[in-house]
């Protein structure tokens, strides 16, 4: 629809809109731009081989980031892992299961989880769930990526829940009344023909689910213990580990400007950036997919 | 071998226990924080400033901080989101530029709060030389809640149906015309609720302000942008982990208050929502 | 038009906040007489913030038009606020090192020392740990992770956890050079990669009043009645001592050291005065209240 404006005041209000438009593509560029500017420095001032050892204490110029990208690795993929099939589990219950009186009410509560700070569930996470872990499975310390990895699934799962709710949504009515008219029970109408329809969704839900747990800063500082310590074996797990967020948050506050310790820090940043993009884009991608392979179906 | 009804009953069970470690637990904190909490909560917690180390007296100044910096980011994120909502419903075509800026949204999105913290750090307090203030801070958290307003807002707004602007286009109207008179006012409380939950994530972040505004302890309330303030996320992680003797019940008072705003303005959010919901003419 | 409704609210919500804004701006201006042109800014370390934030409530008591904002985030955050000269007055629980001094000369700062108390570092553990008395030999093995049992060192079979402050920390950085390093500058043994860097020193409180295979270590004001502390000793034939203001006084705890302040260049002016009262005997008597150790030695 092309309509022209007629007056100069529209004009202007529609220039602003096309302005405030674009805005996000120049806001992401500016945050790239400047991570790249103050993080590539690093580069060039600690070796690489320095940067991917073992040993992180800035204090004495050890830069070694394995121990950081390898703790954000295992915590992220651990709460991925239960937060899926958990978040499936929800809004399977959620979707098919309840009856709709309840599902106005859980609907909201899953929302209002969402809403936590994460600082308050670092709170709780610290004071209350952190040494009950401790004493309940024996282990040295309740600050561990373990505690870590449980925290993180249960604040993914408002976005799992969600994406996993729209996939469930979308599977066409067709679909279930096919399966129901051959036979089968309700259950095996989810399991057998819903989920596998909605195959790239649940890919989609938890791409995103991962996406923010590797950016999740203030809960796993206050229950992962924050040693950087490089998690190899599956005891490790029940030991702390020091995320890349973390550190950031951390270290950043006592750094000289321009210092080594600054431009690693934002290097980190900028490693942070990166994975968040390409974990994004895949999501992306494989939505558009999707609806390309729907709108073909449909056509 | 299990009959389909015994499998369906067993899978049904697994679910409903699955459901129940989602939500039980959110009871669970929510209460546990009530009643831990509510004894510190008098009138003087509410208005007063700390004393004794900030182990005695009030949140005032963080409340007060929280409150400034939840307006900033509005003041900061809402025109440029639900500017480019319109653009994205009203006026993109499907080129690759709309493409670009929807890539670029989803990325903004997903960028951590930390990584923000370190833009906002670079960008506003060092390199534009705004210092830690609150204009560095409502900034940083503006340009991080712009996603939510953005597509909310252009959610609410493409709920709209066609057969409006058609109305108001066959009446004579302009493009703008139509969106300031017919579109923008049906889509408003869609609107509304995603600046609402917008809002609601950047009140509870606490890693953005860390560097960009974020202070230990102010003797008086801020009086100028410029100035830093205390804030609610921020003073209870400073409060649990870094002042000693700090009683147990001031801790779970400050995360109580925080809880209350940010989970009021969601029960706000969803109730604007359920009521227009209703009253729509579509 | 059905959005007239929802503005009212929005307009009466904007009133309450702005209500609620002015009414606490309108609060600080009925207790000082004039509004003062800025605050002096002081940040720094976490081992004395509790120390500063006392001292600046104390101090608009008797002056109320002048204004301090203290913020902590550790010695090397308030030393690398005065090198940018961000900050007038920077806490440190250790000396300045040289690579500061030089970057902040490189600003044109000179940064002027106060040694405005003293602090004793205590060893504390759990109260049911039976281990009393470790040296500093013992300490430092622990800490870098030659010892990992606390049967090693008398205690029960269990693991030892390390919890140490971040890095940014002066105290962190005191105790791997005085302690680990045993003053050895040539040492170049570093903390176990296993030791748990908590945000603060109540972090550490926080994890040894309900761990009992924790140990770690702080000034002696973040000790409380529900943790226990190791007497230190130089040699297990030397006696062992107790962390206490009297032992630090006599110069026989082996962890005690300075805390210090650094200003960016001579004080001047309301800086000046404020540091003057500091060195005073109203401040060095709080000092004693929040258990340190004032510089003035009773």
């Amino acid at each position: 629809m092309k309509l022209k404006s007629v007056s100069l005041f529209e004009f202007l209000i529609e220039r602003a809109i096309q302005v405030a438009g674009i805005s996000a593509i120049v806001l992401v560029a500016l945050i790239f731009l400047f991570l790249i500017k103050e993080g590539t420095p690093a580069f060039f001032e600690i070796s690489l081989t320095s940067l991917f050892s073992a040993r992180w204490y800035p204090i004495e110029d050890y830069f070694g980031l394995l121990p950081l990208i390898m703790g954000s690795l295992i915590v992220t993929i651990g709460a991925a892992v239960i937060a899926l099939p958990l978040g499936l589990a929800t809004a399977i219950f959620i979707a098919e299961i309840v009856p709709s009186w309840a599902r106005e009410i859980l609907k909201p509560f899953v929302e209002v989880l969402a809403g936590i700070p994460s600082v308050v569930i670092g709170f709780i996470g610290m004071l209350v769930f952190a040494p009950a872990i401790r004493v309940a499975l024996d282990i040295p310390t309740g600050l561990t990526a373990f505690t870590g990895v449980l925290l993180l699934a249960w604040m993914a799962l408002p976005t799992i829940v969600s994406v996993a709710e729209d996939v469930l949504d979308a599977v066409p009515k067709t679909y279930r009344d096919a399966g129901l008219a051959l036979g089968m029970t309700h259950w095996q109408v989810i399991w057998r023909i819903v989920l596998p329809a909605g195959r790239s969704g649940i890919l989609t839900a938890l791409m995103l689910g991962v996406g923010r747990a590797i950016g999740e800063t203030m809960t796993v500082m206050m229950v992962t213990g924050n040693a950087a310590r490089v998690p190899l074996t599956p005891r490790d797990f029940f030991m702390p580990v020091r995320t890349m967020t973390a550190t950031i948050a951390a270290e950043m506050g006592e750094v000289a400007q321009g210092s080594p310790h600054y431009h690693v820090l934002f290097a980190v940043g900028l490693t942070l950036f990166v994975i968040t993009f390409i974990v994004n884009m895949a999501a992306a991608m494989v939505v558009f997919r999707q609806t390309k392979r729907a709108e073909r179906m449909l056509s | 071998m299990l009959s389909r009804q015994n499998s369906q009953r067993i899978a049904y069970i697994l679910i409903t226990l699955a459901a129940l470690v989602v939500v039980l637990p959110i009871f669970y904190i929510v209460g546990y924080i009530v009643v831990q909490g509510a004894s510190a909560i008098n009138w003087e917690f509410l208005t007063a400033s700390p004393r004794d180390g900030m182990k005695a007296g009030g949140l005032l100044p963080a409340i007060v901080g929280t409150l400034l910096l939840t307006l900033g980011t509005a003041i900061v994120a809402v025109p440029i989101g639900v500017g480019a909502a319109i653009y994205l419903s009203e006026y993109a075509g499907d080129n690759t530029l709309t493409r670009a800026i929807r890539i670029a949204i989803i990325n903004l999105a997903g960028i951590p709060s930390v990584v923000y913290g370190l833009f906002g750090l670079g960008l506003f307090v060092i390199f534009l030389n705004f210092g830690t203030s609150i204009l560095a801070g409502s900034l940083t958290l503006g340009i991080m809640t712009l996603p939510v307003i953005i597509s909310t807002a252009e959610e609410a707004l493409r709920a709209v149906p066609q057969s409006f602007r058609l109305v108001s286009v066959s009446l004579g109207g302009t493009r703008w015309q139509t969106i300031r008179r017919v579109v923008l006012p049906q889509a408003l409380p869609g609107i509304i609720t995603g600046v609402i939950l917008g809002l609601e994530r950047a009140a509870g972040e606490t890693a953005p302000i860390l560097f960009t505004v974020a202070a230990f302890f102010l003797p008086r309330l801020p009086q100028s942008i410029f100035d830093q303030t205390m804030a609610l996320p921020y003073h209870l992680f400073v409060i649990s982990t870094q002042v000693p003797g700090m009683p147990i019940h001031i801790q779970y008072g400050t995360a109580l208050v925080l809880l209350f705003f940010v989970l009021s303005m969601n029960v706000l959010a969803t109730l604007i929502r359920r009521h227009y919901r209703r009253q729509r003419v579509w | 038009m059905r959005y007239r409704k929802v503005f009212p609210t929005l307009v009466v919500f904007l009133i309450f906040v702005c209500g609620l804004i002015l009414n606490g701006c309108s609060q600080p201006a009925t207790s000082s007489a004039e509004a003062p042109t800025s605050a002096i800014q002081n940040k720094g370390s976490d081992t004395i913030v509790n120390l500063a934030l006392a001292w600046a409530e104390y101090y608009r008591q008797i002056r109320p038009d002048v204004d301090i904002a203290v913020t902590g985030g550790g010695s090397g955050t308030g030393i690398a606020a005065l090198v940018n000269g961000t900050v007038d007055i920077a806490n440190a629980s250790r000396e300045i090192k040289d690579k500061e001094l030089e970057s902040a000369r490189a600003n044109g700062i000179e940064p002027v020392e106060f040694v405005i108390a003293r602090d004793a570092i205590a060893i504390v553990v759990h109260p049911s740990n039976p281990v009393d008395k470790l040296t500093i030999q013992q300490i430092s093995d622990i800490f870098s992770g030659k010892i990992t049992r606390w049967s090693e060192v008398g205690g029960e079979d269990r693991p030892i956890v390390l919890l140490s402050r971040e890095t940014n920390s002066g105290t962190h950085v005191y105790f791997l050079e005085e302690v680990i390093r045993k003053g050895d500058s040539e040492d170049k043994t570093l903390f176990s990669s296993d030791t748990l860097l908590l945000s603060s020193s109540e972090g550490i409180g926080t994890e040894v009043r309900q761990n009992p295979n924790a140990i770690g270590y702080d000034g002696l004001g973040y000790v409380t009645d529900d943790m226990k502390t190791i007497a230190v000793g130089v040699s297990p034939d030397q006696p062992y001592w107790e962390p206490t203001v009297e032992t630090v006084n006599q110069g026989h705890y082996p962890i005690a050291r300075e805390l210090y302040m650094y200003t960016a260049g001579e004080p001047q002016g309301q800086i000046k005065e404020y540091l003057d009262w500091i060195l005073g005997p109203e401040a060095q008597q709080i000092v004693l209240d929040l258990g340190f150790v004032s510089v003035n030695g009773d």
